[in-house]
C-alpha cells in the first residue's frame, strides 16, 4: 500500500481521540547543537496549526501505527468486528512523516496510538520504537504524546515516559459495568492502577529534578510531565454526575492534566450493541464547562449535579444554572465580595476576577468600569451590586429570570446537530471561561 | 506644541519618551507626528537626552513593548500619556484595568499577542533546497501579519528550527536565519515566495482524514482560523469540499447496517484478559450483594 493511502486510513482511525494538546511540556529547543540535525522546541502554550471544519484544533500528527486490533470495543471503528480497511505503518514511515510535517511548521509533534496486535507488550514495543527513533536517531525536540496500554509491562510504560512529553491511557467509560458491556477487554481497575504507576513515576521525576537543581547536579533523564485521559460520552447510560465524579477522582488521585470528554460519534461501521443516536454535541460542551468549574472555580461535583438532577442543564451553562438555583447567595458586591464568591458570578471569569480584585484596591467600581472590561453585562447584572447598581430593581427574585437566559426556541433540528455556538460559547470553549 | 517624528520602533519610542519626560513635557504639549507627515518634521532635532534615570514599573515596559508593535498610529501618544501619569500622580495605574487608557493599551497588547500566536501557527515553510554536502535544508515562508510583529515573533522559529536555513517574508519586513544570525530586511511582495511544497498534497490527505464529518462545527473553525488566513494555508483549499460532503457522509453512517460481533480469535493474551475481567466482575457483584 502507498504511503498516502496508509496515512488516510490511519489518520481516519485516530480522529476519535479528542486530545490534541501540545502544552505543558518541559522547555527544550534545537539551539546549542550547531551542525547537528536537532529540530524542535516545546514548553510554550501549545499551538493549533490548523482547524478542521469540525472545529477541532490540529496540533499534532495524530495517527495510529496500525488499525488492526484484537480488542472489540464496540464504540470504536477499529474493533475486530468492524470491516474497516486495515493498514500498518512501518515505524520509519511515521518518523519521516513527523519530521517532514514538523519542518514545514505544520505540527507541534506526534500523537501516536495503535490498535492492539498480538499483545499489549508487543504493541507497546512498536509504539516506543517510533518515539525512540525520533528522539535518539533524529534528535527530535518537538512534542510527543504516546498512548499507553494499561496491561503493558511497567518497564515498557517507563520507557515510553522517557521519550514522551505526555502519556495517556483512555479510561473510556466512567464505570466498570459500562466497560464490561462495551469494551470487554478493558477494565477500570487495571487502567487506574497503571495511571497510579505513571503518577508515581512523574512525582519521583519532579523530585529528582528539584533535588538536582538544589545540589547543582546534572538534570535527571527526562520523563513525561503530564498524563491525560478520555471518556466517551453517551455510549452507555452513565449520568453526568457519574462522569464528573469519576473526573474528580482522576484529577485528585492521579493528578491528570486533562480529562477529555468525547461525545460518542456515529462511525461508518456501527455496532449492534450501541445506541444509534449520538448524544447532542452540547452535552460534551457542558461537561467541559463543568470540568472547568471543578478545577478553577472552586465548585464541588455535588453542587453542580446531584442525585435529584444527575444531568447538566443543556440549555444553560452550569455556573448560571447553579446561580439560578441559589439566588439567596446573590447579589454579590463587586467591591467587597471575596474572590471565591466573585468566581461564582455567572459571566465572570478567572482573569476578570483578578482585574476586579486589583482595581478595587484603588477605586470603587461602577457599572461603567465593568463595561470597560467587556463583561457580558446582561448576564452579570442580575447577580451583582456595584457603587451605582443594585439588581433588586431588576427583579432578581422573579421566576422569569431563568426564562431570560434560555436560548430562543429553535427550529426543528436533527438531534446530532448542536446549536450554533454563540460568541460567549466560543470564548468559553477556547479559554474555558464561564 | 512640541512635535516629534514617529518612532521607528519601541526602543526609539523609549528614548524619545524618556527625554520628553525628563524635560517635563506634559502629554498635551507633545504632538506625535503620523508616519505620512514624517518628512515635514524631518529636520526636527531630538530632545536632549535625560540625565537622571527613571524607575518605571517593569509591567509597564513589558506592556509598552508589545503595544508598540500594534499598527494603530495613536499608540505612541497614548503610551507616553500612560508613562506620564505613572511617573507623576498615579504610580498604581498598572493595577487599574478599568482605566480607559490602560484598557486601550491592554487591548493592543492582546491583539499583538494573538497576532504573534497566529504567526507561529500559520507560517508555512516551503522547502527550497538542500545543501549537497551537509544536508542542511532551506525553507521559505510567506506571511501577512496584522501588526509589526516580525521581530517579536521570529525568535520562536530560531529556537525551533536552528539547524535549517529559513526566511519568513512579509509585506512589511523579512527575516532570514542562516544558523548564526537573524537578519532583518525590507518587506517584499508575495511573488518572491514559493507557492507550493512537495508535501502539500500529503498534508491535505492528513487534514481530510482527521476531520470528522459527523461533528460539523464550521463557525467554530471560522472563529479560530478566520478566512483571511486561508489563502496561505495549503489545506484550506479543500474546506468547501469537506463541508459540502459531510452531510451525505453522516447520513450514510446513520443508514449503514450494524455489524454483528465477531467471535474472539484464539489468542492466549486475549483469553487471559477475558478471564481476569470475569473475575473482577464477579468480585464486584459479590461486593454489591453483601
Ligand atoms: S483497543 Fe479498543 S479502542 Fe483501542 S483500537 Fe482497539 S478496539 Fe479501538
Amino acid at each position: 500500500m502507498e504511503l498516502p493511502q496508509k496515512l488516510a486510513i490511519l489518520a481516519d482511525a485516530a480522529k476519535y481521540d479528542a486530545s490534541c494538546a501540545s502544552s505543558g511540556a518541559e522547555r527544550k529547543n534545537s539551539l546549542g547543537s550547531p551542525g547537528s540535525k536537532a529540530v524542535g522546541s516545546t514548553g510554550g502554550a501549545g499551538i493549533c496549526h490548523s482547524y478542521t471544519p469540525d472545529g477541532r484544533c490540529v496540533s499534532l500528527l495524530k495517527v495510529l501505527l496500525t488499525n488492526q486490533c484484537i480488542y472489540d470495543c464496540h464504540y470504536c471503528i477499529n474493533r475486530r468486528s468492524s470491516n474497516v480497511r486495515r493498514a500498518r505503518f512501518k515505524p520509519q514511515e511515521v518518523v519521516t512523516l513527523t519530521l517532514d510535517f514538523y519542518k514545514r511548521n505544520l505540527i507541534e509533534g506526534l500523537f501516536l496510538s495503535s490498535g492492539i496486535v498480538r499483545s499489549a507488550n508487543h504493541t507497546m514495543e512498536m509504539v516506543i520504537e517510533v518515539a525512540r527513533s525520533l528522539r535518539v536517531d533524529h534528535h527530535f525536540r518537538g512534542y510527543i504524546h504516546l498512548k499507553t496500554i494499561p496491561e503493558a509491562s511497567p518497564e515498557l510504560i517507563e520507557e515510553a515516559g522517557r521519550y514522551a512529553d505526555r502519556i495517556s491511557i483512555n479510561i473510556e467509560l466512567p464505570s466498570e459495568e459500562g466497560l464490561a458491556k462495551l469494551a470487554p477487554e478493558k477494565n477500570l481497575a487495571r487502567t487506574q492502577n497503571a495511571m497510579g504507576h505513571i503518577r508515581k513515576r512523574m512525582d519521583e521525576h519532579s523530585e529528582e529534578k528539584r533535588d538536582a537543581a538544589m545540589r547543582k547536579k546534572a538534570r535527571p533523564a527526562p520523563f513525561a510531565t503530564g498524563q491525560s485521559t478520555q471518556m466517551i460520552i453517551g455510549a452507555d447510560n452513565s449520568t453526568d454526575h457519574t462522569i464528573l465524579k469519576r473526573s474528580c477522582s482522576l484529577y485528585s488521585d492521579y493528578k491528570l492534566r486533562r480529562v477529555y470528554y468525547s461525545g460518542f460519534s456515529p462511525i461508518p461501521e456501527p455496532a449492534s450493541v450501541l445506541p444509534i443516536k449520538p448524544p447532542p454535541l452540547v452535552r460534551e460542551h457542558r461537561l467541559y464547562q463543568a470540568d472547568w468549574l471543578l478545577r478553577y472555580y472552586g465548585f464541588g461535583v455535588d453542587e453542580i449535579t446531584d442525585a435529584q438532577a444527575p444531568n447538566l442543564d443543556l440549555d444553560l451553562d452550569p455556573k448560571l444554572s447553579w446561580a439560578l438555583r441559589h439566588r439567596g447567595q446573590f447579589p454579590v458586591d463587586i467591591n467587597r465580595a471575596p474572590r471565591e464568591m466573585l468566581l461564582r458570578v455567572p459571566g465572570l471569569g478567572v482573569r476578570n476576577t483578578e482585574r476586579i480584585l486589583s482595581a478595587r484596591r484603588f477605586t470603587r467600581l461602577r457599572l461603567a468600569d465593568l463595561t470597560r472590561l467587556r463583561l457580558a453585562m446582561k448576564k452579570i447584572m442580575p447577580f451583582i451590586e456595584t457603587a451605582d447598581h443594585n439588581p433588586t430593581l431588576l427583579g432578581l427574585d422573579d421566576d422569569s429570570l431563568r426564562a431570560r437566559f434560555l436560548p430562543p426556541p429553535k427550529q426543528m433540528e436533527l438531534d446530532f446537530v448542536s446549536p450554533p455556538p454563540t460568541r460567549a460559547d466560543r470564548i468559553a470553549s477556547t479559554t474555558g471561561e464561564i | 506644541m512640541h512635535t516629534v517624528s514617529p518612532p521607528a520602533d519601541f526602543a526609539d519610542w523609549r528614548n524619545t519618551a524618556r527625554a520628553l519626560l525628563a524635560a517635563g513635557r506634559h502629554p498635551d504639549e507633545v504632538l506625535w507626528a503620523q508616519p505620512q507627515e514624517a518628512e515635514l518634521f524631518g529636520g526636527e532635532s531630538k530632545p536632549p537626552k535625560p540625565n537622571k534615570s527613571l524607575t518605571i514599573p517593569k509591567a509597564f515596559i513589558e506592556m509598552a513593548r508589545s503595544a508598540a508593535a500594534h499598527r494603530d498610529p495613536r499608540r505612541w501618544a497614548l503610551l507616553y500619556e500612560l508613562l506620564w501619569r505613572i511617573s507623576h500622580k498615579e504610580p498604581h495605574l498598572m493595577a487599574l484595568s478599568t482605566d480607559p487608557q490602560l484598557r486601550q493599551a491592554q487591548r493592543w497588547v492582546k491583539a499583538v499577542g494573538r497576532d504573534i500566536h497566529k504567526m507561529h501557527a500559520f507560517v508555512r515553510f516551503r522547502k527550497v533546497g538542500e545543501d549537497e554536502l551537509t544536508g542542511r535544508e532551506s525553507f521559505v515562508a510567506w506571511y501577512e501579519p496584522d501588526h509589526f510583529i516580525l521581530p517579536l515573533g521570529a525568535p520562536f522559529f530560531r529556537e525551533r528550527f536552528s539547524n535549517m536555513n529559513w526566511s519568513i517574508l512579509t509585506p512589511d519586513a523579512c527575516v532570514h536565519w542562516n544558523g548564526m544570525v537573524m537578519e532583518f530586511t525590507a518587506g517584499v511582495d508575495r511573488s518572491k515566495a514559493p507557492d507550493e511544497d512537495s508535501l502539500d498534497e500529503l498534508w491535505r490527505t492528513y487534514y481530510r482524514n482527521i476531520f470528522n464529518p459527523a461533528r460539523l462545527k464550521v463557525k467554530m473553525m471560522h472563529s479560530q482560523m478566520p478566512k483571511k488566513f486561508w489563502k496561505n494555508l495549503p489545506e484550506a483549499a479543500i474546506i468547501p469540499e469537506l463541508v459540502s460532503r459531510s452531510k451525505g457522509q453522516l447520513q450514510a453512517m446513520l443508514n449503514s447496517e450494524e455489524r454483528p460481533v465477531k467471535p474472539a480469535p484464539k489468542n492466549a493474551y486475549l483469553q487471559s484478559l477475558h478471564h481476569m475481567n470475569r473475575k473482577a466482575l464477579e468480585a464486584l457483584d459479590k461486593q454489591e450483594g453483601s
